[in-house]
């Protein structure tokens, strides 16, 4: 059996279809689970509509909801039948869930930590550049690219912390905003905005001075900040310079004797000596 | 002339980059949303972990505006850059400039908040008055809900420390040296009893402030975050056991949340009275590997250090293994009837993983797939435990296992 989600296919769709086809005994390998954005534009997959309806009250662990809710919001085309067999499953073996070491509570984790991953670099690489105000509030702007479909969970964070301003995060997996009363979610592939901001000038001054020549560690740095994310840092394009010239910067600190002048207000202080 | 405001940012990131602490994890929830009671209207939140929102080229998080007030200092500290005999550019931010630079940068998802230290400018009671006051302006005047740090002067007043409490998320005061006599050397108008001294009565006031009151049944908010301190590894001669052994004893009795290691790195016109080397980068690796282990894993510090007679780490490969070389007998584990305290000592094992076998090995007996599985990597591993289906018995015996853990030695090349 064919069922075809809605677009991205969101986790309410999953579950409604999820909650009919267990009711019904449908087993998990009768299932091909397909998103509209993923089957394109293939003319054999008509939509074959979830079977809606007649679902009996289904029970679950109540650590099942959250995992199932993050791993659908996976890119990986298996998320839907790796989230039903799970369910599937859980009937039986009311356990599964503490036995993280199990092939799919293993991918479930997996895929629950990429969405994690993902979402934490959104909350850290997200940058707002101010855009002319409307109203009394200041305005910011954002592009943000992501690798799964979180923008929409992710709503909170940003009106959480950022209240006092109005926001837009574009994306190509749909867009977020805030205007102080409402967050809105649209999830039509955004476009990236063109705006400069002088205050990326001044961070660019504070990321090349924090930098500590003498302790280049620049694999490190790209296993926390991935190359992927560099094209939309403003910050990021400083990052070349800074390792070519560290070498010798380190070298030239520790060659260079300390100066036998000492400025005036430490002779004021101390004395002469050094 | 007076300097621009981006010179005097550089000067003043600058100056701060030797401080390695960039946390902004472990304070109160906090947000700007109006939600749970609080005023809505502000700006920024606190979510229990922080957020890194840039690295460096040097490999390190930078999560919070991490500056100098000014780097005009009255002390002469042979390891500081900042010393009063040092001949670097100096430069001054006005209270307004921090608190504007902090705000514009956060609206910008740059920073998480703020981590305001400063040279010493009159006395340390001036000094700290004017960092207690961009703390109070940005919370009251600015309704500021993300993270300051302050690092305090040591000598400042009692009063101003606890105003300092009430605005900030973290104190942290450094204890710059492993050990006093190193302090007295190299940071001569410091003095360790002082700084031991401040550290109490944080903790004092830290303590309260966790207590409930009879009166309000609430808890007063003060350093939310708690107190660190960092120390500089290699400008003297102390060795690892000594530095551990000085980590532990802040650990315990003043509760610190985390003490950093900042290895000695050379600085534009650095004193005479320094090694101008590489900084031990591995090093202090090592020891901050060792200090998780005390914090996490059970060991005790003599445990860590009685494998090599100077009382150092070896450099080669990290403590937890060192310690299982030297203490094969313990060996192997048995996965599915081993407790936590011998599962946490497996090389290759992290706190998680452990949770994880916990609670699978309820329901089921454990095989190296299922370790696999939970990412652990079976080479690490493989000669410490026995599994179903899996003993090691030859393995742990060989007397050259300690190579099968060496990186390979790397290659010469002709210059």
């Amino acid at each position: 059996m064919r069922i075809v989600l809605r677009a991205r296919g969101d986790f309410e769709e999953w579950r409604t279809a999820a909650r009919a086809l267990l009711s019904q005994g449908t087993v998990p390998r009768d299932i091909e689970w397909v998103s509209e954005d993923a089957a394109g534009s293939d003319l054999f997959s008509a939509p074959a509509s979830p079977p809606i309806g007649g679902a009996a009250p289904v029970s679950v662990p109540k650590a099942f909801l959250p995992l199932a809710e993050s791993l659908i919001c996976h890119s990986d085309p298996s998320r839907f039948d790796l989230a039903y067999r799970l369910l599937w499953r859980l009937q039986t073996e009311h356990a599964l869930l503490h036995i993280r070491s199990d092939p799919d509570v293993a991918r479930a984790h997996a895929f629950d930590r990429s969405v994690h991953r993902d979402s934490h670099k959104m909350h850290a690489f997200v940058r707002f550049k101010e855009v002319p105000a409307s109203g009394q509030r200041r305005a910011f702007v954002s592009w943000f690219e992501p690798d799964h479909f979180i923008v929409a969970r992710n709503a909170g964070f940003f009106r959480r912390r950022f209240a006092d301003m109005d926001w837009l995060i574009a994306t190509p997996k749909g867009a977020i905003s805030w205007d102080g009363t409402d967050v809105r979610f649209c999830d039509a592939p955004a476009d990236k905005p063109d705006i400069q901001d002088d205050a990326d000038d001044l961070w660019r001054t504070y990321f090349a001075n924090i930098f500590n020549p003498a302790r280049l560690k620049v694999k490190m740095m790209q296993t926390e900040m991935p190359k992927k994310y560099w094209k939309n840092l403003p910050e990021a394009d400083l990052i070349p310079d800074l390792i070519a010239g560290a070498e010798h910067r380190g070298r030239d600190m520790a060659a260079r004797q300390a100066s036998d002048t000492v400025p005036k207000f430490h002779e004021r202080l101390h004395g002469r000596k050094p | 002339m007076k300097k621009s405001l981006k010179a005097r940012l550089a000067i003043l990131s600058d100056a701060a980059k030797y401080d390695a602490s960039c946390a902004s994890s472990g304070t109160t929830r906090r947000d700007s949303s109006g939600s749970g009671g609080q005023e809505s209207g502000g700006l920024g939140s606190t979510e229990g972990s922080g957020i890194c929102h840039a690295y460096a080229p040097d490999g390190r998080c930078i999560s919070l505006l991490k500056i100098l007030m000014t780097n005009f200092c009255i002390y002469d500290c042979a390891y500081c850059i900042n010393r009063s005999s040092s001949n670097v550019e100096r430069a001054r931010f006005s209270p307004e400039e921090v608190i504007w630079l902090t705000l514009e940068f956060y609206r910008r998802n740059y920073i998480e908040g703020l981590f305001l230290s400063s040279g010493i400018i009159r006395n340390s009671d001036y000094t700290m008055e004017q960092m207690v006051r961009i703390a109070r302006d940005l919370r009251v005047t600015h309704n500021f809900r993300g993270y300051i740090h302050l690092k305090t002067i040591p000598d400042a007043s009692a009063k101003l420390i606890e105003e300092a409490g009430l605005f900030a998320d973290r104190l942290s005061i450094n204890i710059e040296l492993p050990t006093d006599a190193g302090v007295e050397k190299f940071a001569p108008q410091k003095h360790p009893r002082n700084i031991r001294r401040s550290m109490g009565e944080l903790k004092t006031k830290i303590d309260e402030a966790g207590e409930p009151t009879l009166r309000t049944r609430r808890r007063k908010t003060f350093a939310p975050a708690g107190q660190s301190t960092q120390m500089i590894i290699g400008a003297d001669e102390a060795s690892d056991a000594t530095i551990l052994g000085t980590s532990a004893g802040l650990y315990d009795a003043y509760r610190l949340r985390r003490v950093y290691y900042s290895a000695f790195s050379p600085i534009p016109d650095a004193s005479k009275a320094l090694p101008l080397i590489k900084p031990p980068l591995v090093r202090e690796h090592r020891l901050y590997q060792a200090d998780w282990l005390y914090r996490f894993y059970g060991f005790g510090i003599e445990e860590i250090t009685a494998g090599r007679p100077d009382g150092m780490l070896d450099l080669t490969i990290d403590p937890k293994l060192a310690w299982a070389l030297e203490n094969r007998g313990r060996f192997p584990v048995d996965i599915n009837t081993a407790d936590k305290e011998m599962l946490l000592r497996v090389p290759g094992f992290g706190t998680k993983t452990v949770k994880a076998i916990l609670s699978a090995r309820q329901f089921k007996r454990l095989a190296m797939g299922d370790l696999m599985r939970l990412k652990v990597s079976v080479k690490k591993v493989q000669a410490f435990v026995t599994a179903s289906g899996w003993s090691p018995l030859k393995l742990i015996d060989r007397s050259d296992l300690r190579s099968l853990f060496v990186p390979e030695p790397q290659q010469l090349v002709l210059l």
